[in-house]
């Protein structure tokens, strides 16, 4: 019998097959729980303020006014973004977005509006940042597709890398989008989670800081409660635009997805207690350290480097010279490990476009302390089992051939293009040497 | 500075440039009227009174009641707090599932223990107006269309159509046989709409219907399901009005007629809220019950555009599994209902109005044919002005409906309370025997014949 769906109802644009999801599933079926569960999967893929329940806080804790009237409160910035795009873009368009990028964009932004993401390309050798290379190959891209640029859609600070935008990156966007009469979306939802330096800049304390004013209505910020105050389950987005066109529209398109009243009046008494926002933003941000630098430190002492971050919930970590090769088949045979065998959801660079293989997102916030030591136990205890598997394999493959074709995961270790490894990227981690003897073992196979 | 700002328009999308959101429709106009100049019985005596809103304001103090005996049902009480940071964090589109257990069984009882409900049938969105939308992103495709019998209520335009690119296909009803649609006008409507080279997708059904406030009846559901079963179409039943039956013929649901029809489930769905039924429509509770899985599945990826809260989730998970509760307060809102629009329906047939005879909803379908200067929709248009600005009582025109035949008006009676009821009653009656006044002096002066 046919079934008489949508073609969106059959199509995969929800992207919901994506390993992102997956690894939910996997956390869902065997959780970890210190007392009753302590070898299920610990929940690492969830951008979720775990650290904090309870609090108050401001809508931005940036250095810019906004217009009350300028804002249109949406369930959520799942259904903010989905609706700013309704307002900006359709099918035939595309809108540029920095890659790694939030894996829900390829539903939220493209499912039913019918528009298209075409990636900027970042990539590690400068710390994952947009370059004016990167932005006009993109814009070339989208044109060879026949698709009509819209937008660029940034997420300061970063899912995944953790990190905020450099002030030349966003007067690099700004010029970029006037340039080519675009605009740009700025997803915002970390921003209350900046927890180190450098300070973070906001994509509207730079436009206000812009000589040219036509670029004023091609702005827009995104935000949300559900990252900086942990509340995902309220649905609490908006949507901030100096554009009355936009704010109009966005206002009508609302109404399919609003904030229950009842949410809305428990978190208006909560945000107006100035006193309470104002300490909890600082001590979330206190929390967000501390577990950040357990988690960078942990790992590295399991000779696993990170990104070098500054906000949101979670790190960029670098697992490259985990690899049996410099391919997204290796990412995923090590990803699957990390999910069945090592029992840790962590989200691999390809779900979020990507274009190194070897990349990881791991969240920090969403869990306990303890929780979190366990985690990194565990990761120990895989890369020493790979140490110590390594000296063995070692006098192996004197006597063997090479290409034997053989992969293990033992093996994988001697098959790192490290080459790349730390070309323009800053390293955390207490002990350089480190590093360096772990080239020699390598480099001595 | 018209430029600048159709500069700013042009930069937007055809859906964000359109008229498809429909605001520009009278029926919101009077809205606006009503915003400017707000009754309230002692700071504005003289404002416009709101009865273009179909709200369920009758049984707060019930709802208020439970809420303050059942102080774990809140999560922001010493005694719910507990559960804060549970319920916060709770972000899976599934829903809670005690809210959906809860929800299936609320709907049960309101069809009178006919129908039973799967709790993992039942999606969330946000509220009537997103799962309606969801809903037909599900079953249809831009350029496909719906038959929906009119008059229908207004805001379809936008809610099936204006991001969907989903057409509707009135199918005009009228009061020859007291606006009920037939199986022969769904059919007509239907082949024409073939014969113009259209997909119709499937049928749209409100019912109790809005803005009639009748409920339809066994007989009509079971031939329009066995057409769309025939015409394997969509079934796409809207039963936000399910609990608000006050009077007999009791309600009969889609989800009842089924069980002794020979249809296809896979084709048939159903759009809730607790707006109406509960009068809690600020709380955005959308539900979409289809008896297809894969419209479950889709609809619930979708849903994450508009899940309710978590918060709204957890209390009124609470609320509807309270047996006792929920019995009294569907037995007294329909009371209170009932006794309501008697007192509007009885007062202004005493003025020489009548009003469909209806039996649910929030509003009753009144009859102005008399005072219409011609059997015109812009006469009907005038004639709303005029108790927009002159009578100042928001009541929505016909037209705003799209009811083909002038003169009807859709009057709201649950959305304020009894001293309100008396003033615009009093202002009716004032208003009707000016215009009787108006009307025999123009029928006078046609005749020739001097006052």
């Amino acid at each position: 019998m046919r079934l008489l769906l949508s073609g969106k109802a059959k199509c995969n644009s929800h992207g919901q097959d994506s390993p992102y999801f997956h690894g939910w599933q996997e956390y869902e079926k065997n959780p970890y729980d210190q007392t009753w569960n302590p070898k299920g999967i610990i929940q690492m893929g969830l951008a979720e303020n775990h650290a904090l329940v309870q609090f108050m806080a401001e809508i931005r804790g940036n250095k810019v006014s906004f217009d009350p009237s300028k804002i249109v409160l949406t369930a959520g910035a799942t259904s903010a973004n989905e609706t700013i795009i309704f307002c900006l873009a359709e099918a035939g368009d595309a809108i540029l977005i920095p890659t790694p990028y939030y894996p829900g964009f390829d539903r939220d932004l493209k499912w039913r509006t019918g528009a298209d993401i075409v990636p900027i390309h970042c990539a590690s050798s400068n710390g994952f940042k947009i370059t004016a290379c990167a932005l006009q190959q993109a814009y070339q891209e989208a044109q060879n597709r026949n698709l009509k640029v819209k937008g660029v859609l940034i997420t300061n600070p970063s899912n995944p890398l953790g990190t905020t935008m450099t002030r030349a990156e966003l007067d690099l966007l700004m010029e970029f989008i006037v340039e080519k009469q675009i605009h740009l979306v700025s997803d915002e939802i970390y921003s209350g989670t900046v927890f180190s330096s450098p300070n973070y800049t906001s994509t509207m304390e730079v436009l206000s800081k812009y000589e040219k004013a036509e670029v004023w209505d091609s702005v827009h910020v995104v935000y949300s409660l559900s990252k900086d105050f942990g509340l995902p389950g309220f649905r609490v987005g908006a949507i901030y635009s100096n554009n009355d066109w936009v704010i109009a529209t966005a206002t009508k398109m609302s109404s399919f997805g609003l904030v229950s009243s009842q949410t809305q009046y428990f978190l208006s008494s909560l945000l107006s207690d100035k006193k309470f926002t104002k300490n909890f933003i600082s001590e979330n941000k206190k929390r967000l350290k501390k577990q950040h630098a357990l988690l960078v430190s942990g790992l590295w002492n399991a000779g696993i480097s990170c990104l070098e971050s500054n906000a949101g919930l979670f790190c960029w970590v670098d697992m490259r010279h985990l690899l049996s090769s410099n391919t997204f088949e290796a990412e995923m045979e090590l990803w699957q490990k990390i999910v069945y065998d090592v029992k840790l959801n962590i989200s691999p660079g390809s779900s979020c476009h990507c274009s190194e293989p070897g990349w990881f997102r791991m969240c920090f916030a969403c869990m306990t302390e303890e929780a979190l030591e366990v985690a990194i136990r565990r990761i120990k205890a895989c890369v020493e089992s790979v140490s110590g598997g390594r000296d063995k394999v070692l006098s192996r493959q004197r006597c063997t051939n090479m290409n034997s074709g053989k992969k293990s995961f033992s093996s994988w270790v001697f098959r790192v293009p490290i080459h790349d490894r730390e070309a323009g990227m800053v390293l955390r981690g207490p002990d350089p040497n480190y590093r360096r003897s772990h080239h020699d073992q390598v480099e001595a196979t | 500075m018209e430029f600048a700002s159709e500069k700013k328009r042009e930069i937007l999308s055809s859906i964000a440039r359109n008229d498809g959101h429909g605001e520009h429709s009278p029926y919101f106009d009077g809205w606006k009227a009503y915003d400017r100049n707000p009754f309230h019985p002692t700071q504005n005596p003289d404002g416009v009174i709101q009865m273009g809103l179909a709200e369920n304001q009758l049984s707060f103090d019930l709802i208020e009641e439970w809420i303050k005996n059942n102080p774990t049902a809140s999560i922001c009480t010493p005694a719910g707090v507990g559960k804060f940071k549970d319920v916060a964090n709770f972000q899976d589109y599934h829903g809670l599932m005690e809210f959906r257990q809860a929800v299936a069984k609320f709907m049960g009882r309101v069809r009178r223990g006919k129908a039973t409900f799967d709790p993992n049938h039942v999606v969330m969105s946000g509220g009537a107006t997103g799962a309606s939308e969801t809903l037909i992103f599900c079953l249809a495709n831009p350029g496909d269309a719906f038959l929906v019998p009119s008059p229908y209520y207004p805001a379809f335009d936008r809610d099936i159509r204006w991001r969907t690119g989903v057409r509707l296909i009135p199918v005009p009803c009228d009061s020859s046989n007291n606006f009920q649609v037939t199986l022969a006008q769904m059919e007509s409507a239907y082949t024409k709409a073939i014969e113009a080279n259209i997909n119709v997708k499937g049928v749209i059904l409100t019912n109790p219907s809005n803005p009639l406030g009748i409920t339809l009846s066994k007989e009509t559901l079971t031939s329009l399901l066995s057409f769309t079963f025939e015409k394997n179409l969509h079934m796409v039943c809207d039963e936000i009005y399910s609990a608000t039956v006050f009077n007999s013929p009791a309600f009969t649901s889609i989800s009842e007629v089924m069980q002794e029809t020979e249809c296809n489930p896979d084709l048939v769905h159903i759009i809730y809220s607790l707006s109406k039924d509960l009068g809690l429509p600020g709380f955005r509770v959308g539900i979409i019950y289809s008896y297809n899985d894969q419209v479950v599945n889709c609809a619930r990826k979708m849903s994450s555009f508009g899940l309710v809260s978590s918060q709204s989730q957890h209390l009124l998970a609470s609320m509807l599994s309270d047996e006792v509760f929920v019995k009294k307060f569907l037995e007294e809102s329909s009371r209170r209902l009932a006794k309501r629009y008697s007192r509007f329906v009885e007062g202004l047939k005493q003025e020489g109005i009548h009003c469909l005879e209806g039996n649910a909803g929030l509003f009753f379908w009144m009859d102005l044919r008399h005072l219409l200067k011609e059997p015109t929709h812009d006469a009907e248009m005038e004639l709303w002005r005029v108790i927009i600005k002159d009578v100042k009582l928001n009541v929505s025109p016909g037209s705003s409906f799209h009811c083909t035949e002038p003169g009807f008006f859709r009057v709201c009676f649950a959305n304020m309370d009894d001293h309100t009821v008396e003033v615009a009653l009093k202002r009716i009656k004032e208003f009707v025997s000016n215009a009787m006044e108006v009307a025999m002096l123009r029928n006078t002066g046609e005749r020739g014949i001097s006052a």
